[in-house]
């Protein structure tokens, strides 16, 4: 065919005339995510932590928009001369937008360094934003998102074990949002995203997407694995590849259509409004949604497989299925004309 | 269209949807006209522009935890200042059970953001001069030397030399009618001085002494209905306070020395001052050495709940810290919800040329579901403004957009249901049928998945993220609605149209795109009789596959083989293939009809 078609990609997926062996090659998917993992763990450790954003810090924060000049020493100035011992960092975040950080101000010296601000960049009161931050909130913040991983992966596991009635397939499904988890941060770690609680939320949202990949996939594993001890077509792990290759094009389509609104976000959060709690979020997602796409058939899928291959059941019914088919070669060696 | 059974059920499904968005719209319609509520969502502070700060409330003095029903109360606190200092629609609230939150409007003036984070100063203190009644405010100032001059340094707390020709002044000009004599001081009056003050319900104006107990020696107080010697009751709410041993013995020696002052005199009273204004000033009837005084008068049940509750507070003093403050002015947040609005119709554009290029016709079915759950998102967040104050923040308007792609989630999973139907060589009908009952199981777990997210990130979220996790736990449950009383039934009422039922290659359901050729198409036509034919002609069809036609079959050609393979009548020769990943494909030239009889 001259034009590559989705409806026939998925056709050949689904009769399995076009199969990718997410099950047969999955020590190569393992050694690949485990050395992700890896990377993601020791990035942040070799670059020295992560970008924390000014909630983990503490201090105070100014959004200037609307600037015609984005002269980074005019903020500078406006800072140092209210409070002279101050280090303000000022960065350029978006065009037209400027946003100043120093430590933490006093109430008065807010108020003085702003109508500084308005002044140094010739804008109104309006286009000034300020923020303050205690030092205390990004402990805050950190402990709740720890909180609320646990609370959620816990609950999501037995969710999970509950519905599809195997406890394996929730181990297999949380190792893959390990990985996700780990990769994803590392990512963070690597390219110097600021890390604030919008991200966090993200983060935990990321999750959230995951899991509900997962589980689609999973659902369909199920519906193919049911008969499993009265089939002799295909060995478990045959079965679980084809239940992958049938939801690809699925896999594929959630993933894109989850992926471009979050782009949307992204591009107008990023290219517009400079670091806020639109990009924040949005990028977190944007990264974890791909990841979570790309784990579900790489790790979860296999791994549920390379699970139950073991099982004395499954072991027999594979047995048996190679049986059968060396007895087809034969018969077909006589039996089928050239 | 003849009515069917599927066909009638989908009819009556949409018109239980139309149920659904009549009421809803019915309940804002009508809380619009008769209540405050309006057809546009409330906005929160950083898309309305406005200060929004959140506190972290601190025992003084103990580092206890804060019980719930003691962050409760400092939002009570924190509340009646911010009313009481003239703020017009601030938001206070609790969140996670640790914080409080207090939204303004505008940029809170220096004086205001002192008396949220200040702690609640209850104390008691004898009265010196004044009472009830008090005229307003001195006409005419009582003359230079005839304002009363101490005699000598004030001895007790009771002692009139407390009383300065200044205070005096002060004491004359204060206005107890005018509404920032009662608003709470925010620089507490020092314990060791007198003050002034007022006692909002009488316009009580009063000279008092310095602080003799503190609410902090306060252990509890209730309100109830006095009893007599007998045990009968009297008729009469009365407030009970229990102090603790400290207080206990302080309120003892107060009450002895007030008691012997002898009624009629105003130095009789004592005053409880919360905040710098008189909550209550009792006159001391008797002297109380157990430390459980009752405070007796003219209470309703409601009011001896009030002052009960406020004594409470002086036992708790709290304080708070600001722990983030965020200042958004209003052309910011205007632009920030422009800018959040365009980016959700990108990605809704984006999904939807996406899904009509995947789905064709069909697409249009995601669309006007993404529609339907549009608005339901939309009613019931006008919905809930209007009876939970929920306000859209920057936050939200990201899950919504978010939400767009999970919600189009549901739509790919029945649809690729479908097809697999169709590919297993039903008619459309009934794919959409089998298909339905298939996904249904699907899009219900997964679904289970992203709100528990949901529900969990809101109970966890701190800062206005929360908002993020309410539009997504909002969203999955309206895409829920949609896909059960919209999308299923629309498909139901498709499938039995010519265009759609006959596979028209625009349909996205277009049976030789999706390599089969049904025999049976919908709506009860038979287009073709099922004619007995090997299927590799059947494939042959297929250009696309022509060449590996003859090694093809269908899942339902597979699966037959596997049920006569299983009924132990597994004759026919099969022939494997080998794939990647050994997987055996083939199966040769049976089950060419089976297409809806299975």
């Amino acid at each position: 065919m001259s034009r590559f078609s989705f409806a026939e990609f998925g056709n050949e997926l689904y009769s399995g005339k076009r199969s990718y062996p997410f099950v047969g090659k999955r020590k190569l998917w393992f050694i690949i995510a485990g050395a992700a993992v890896l990377i993601s763990l020791l990035i942040p450790v070799i670059k020295g932590g992560f970008n924390l954003g000014i909630d983990f810090r503490g201090g105070s924060e100014f959004t200037v928009s609307n600037v015609q000049d984005t002269n980074v020493a005019a903020g500078e100035e406006a800072v140092t001369g209210v409070v002279p011992e101050a280090i303000p960092r000022v960065t350029n975040i978006a065009p037209e937008t400027m946003r100043i950080q120093t430590e933490r101000l006093s109430d008065d010296q807010t108020l003085e360094v702003r109508d500084a601000l308005i002044g140094a960049y010739g804008v109104t009161g309006e286009d000034v934003t300020s923020n303050f931050v205690g030092p205390t909130w990004g402990e805050d913040v950190s402990r709740q998102a720890i909180i609320g991983l646990i609370v959620f992966v816990v609950l999501a596991a037995a969710l999970m074990a509950i519905y599809f009635r195997t406890w394996k397939m929730s181990v297999a499904a949380m190792a893959a949002l390990f990985v996700v988890m780990v990769t994803s941060a590392g990512i963070y770690a690597l390219s110097d995203f600021e890390v604030t609680p919008s991200a966090i939320i993200g983060f935990l949202t990321i999750l959230s997407y995951s899991l509900y990949d997962t589980v689609v996939v999973f659902d369909k594993i199920r519906e193919n694995t049911a008969d499993q001890d009265v089939s002799v077509k295909r060995t478990f792990g045959e079965q679980v590849n084809l239940a992958v290759n049938q939801t690809l094009v699925r896999s594929i389509n959630t993933s894109v259509v989850a992926v471009l609104p979050v782009a949307a976000i992204l591009f107008i959060g990023a290219m517009l409004l400079g670091a806020g709690t639109l990009r924040d979020l949005s990028l977190a997602l944007f990264v974890g949604i791909i990841i979570g796409t790309l784990t579900t058939v790489f790790v979860a899928a296999p791994m549920y497989a390379m699970l139950r291959m073991n099982e004395p059941e499954i072991r027999k019914q594979e047995k048996k299925v190679l049986h059968r088919r060396s007895l087809e070669a034969k018969g077909e060696e006589s039996a089928v004309p050239a | 269209m003849a009515p069917s059974g599927p066909g009638s059920a989908a009819k009556r499904t949409l018109v239980w949807l139309g149920v659904v968005f009549a009421l809803l719209a019915l309940l804002l319609g009508g809380g619009s006209l008769w209540s405050n509520a309006s057809w546009t969502p409330k906005l929160a502070l950083d898309l309305e522009g406005g200060t929004q700060m959140i506190l972290a409330p601190q025992v003084q003095g103990g580092s206890e935890e804060i019980t719930p029903e003691q962050l409760d109360q400092a939002v009570e606190i924190i509340r009646q200042r911010v009313d009481g200092s003239g703020v017009a629609e601030a938001e206070i609230s609790t969140q996670s059970g640790q914080n409080v939150i207090v939204a303004l409007p505008g940029i809170p003036d220096p004086e205001t953001r002192e008396l949220i984070q200040a702690s609640a100063q209850m104390e008691f203190r004898p009265v010196l001069f004044g009472g009830a009644g008090q005229a307003p405010a001195a006409e005419t100032p009582t003359p230079e030397d005839q304002l009363p001059t101490p005699s000598a340094e004030p001895t007790g707390a009771s002692d009139p030399n407390w009383i300065t020709p200044e205070l005096m002044q002060e004491f004359e000009s204060t206005d107890c009618t005018s509404p920032e004599a009662l608003e709470p001081a925010v620089e507490p009056a020092p314990a060791d001085q007198p003050m002034v003050a007022c006692e909002p319900n009488t316009m009580g104006k009063y000279i008092l002494g310095p602080v003799e107990v503190k609410g902090t020696d306060i252990e509890s107080a209730d309100f109830g209905i006095a009893t007599g010697q007998g045990g009968q009751s009297l008729n009469q709410w009365v407030v009970n306070i229990d102090f603790n041993d400290e207080g206990t013995e302080k309120f003892r020696a107060v009450t002895e020395r007030l008691f012997a002052i002898g009624q009629g005199d105003p130095r009789n009273q004592f005053a409880i001052v919360l905040d710098g204004v008189i909550v209550s000033a009792p006159t001391t009837n008797a002297v109380i050495p157990d430390g459980r005084p009752q405070i007796s008068g003219s209470f309703t049940e409601e009011s001896a709940a009030a002052l009960a509750e406020q004594l409470k507070y002086g036992a708790l003093p709290i304080s708070f810290e600001i722990q983030s403050e965020q200042q958004i002015s209003a052309t910011l947040g205007a632009d920030q919800l422009r800018l959040g609005m365009i980016a959700g119709i990108i990605g809704l554009v984006l999904v939807a040329v996406y899904s009509l290029f995947q789905y064709r016709m069909l697409g249009l079915v995601t669309i006007a579901s993404l529609v339907v759950a549009g608005g339901l998102t939309y009613l019931a967040i006008c919905i809930l403004g209007w009876t939970e104050n929920y306000r859209l923040s920057l936050a939200g308007v990201a899950g919504l957009i978010v939400a767009i792609g999970q919600t189009a989630d549901s739509f790919i999973v029945y649809f690729e249901r479908i097809r697999d139907e169709l590919r297993d060589g039903r008619g459309l009908v009934s794919a959409v049928e089998n298909g339905w009952r298939r996904a249904k199981r699907t899009v219900l777990a997964s679904k289970a998945m992203n709100l528990l997210a949901a529900v969990v990130l809101y109970f966890v979220a701190v800062g206005n993220v929360r908002g993020f996790a309410f539009t997504l736990g909002l969203t999955a449950i309206a895409d829920l609605i949609v896909v059960f009383l919209f999308t299923h039934p629309m498909m139901r009422l498709l499938a039995m149209t010519r265009f759609f039922g006959e596979g028209h290659r625009w349909s996205g359901l277009d049976p030789s795109r999706l390599g089969v050729l049904p025999l049976y198409r919908g709506a009860g036509r038979v287009r073709h009789k099922p004619v007995e034919k090997p299927a590799v002609e059947l494939r042959g069809r297929n250009k696309a596959a022509a060449g590996e036609a003859e090694r093809r079959t269908t899942i339902a050609e597979r699966r037959l083989a596997e049920q006569q393979k299983a009924a132990g009548r597994d004759k026919d020769a099969q022939q494997p293939e080998t794939t990647n990943d050994h997987e055996a494909v083939a199966a040769r030239g049976r089950g060419s009809q089976e297409g809806d009889n299975r």
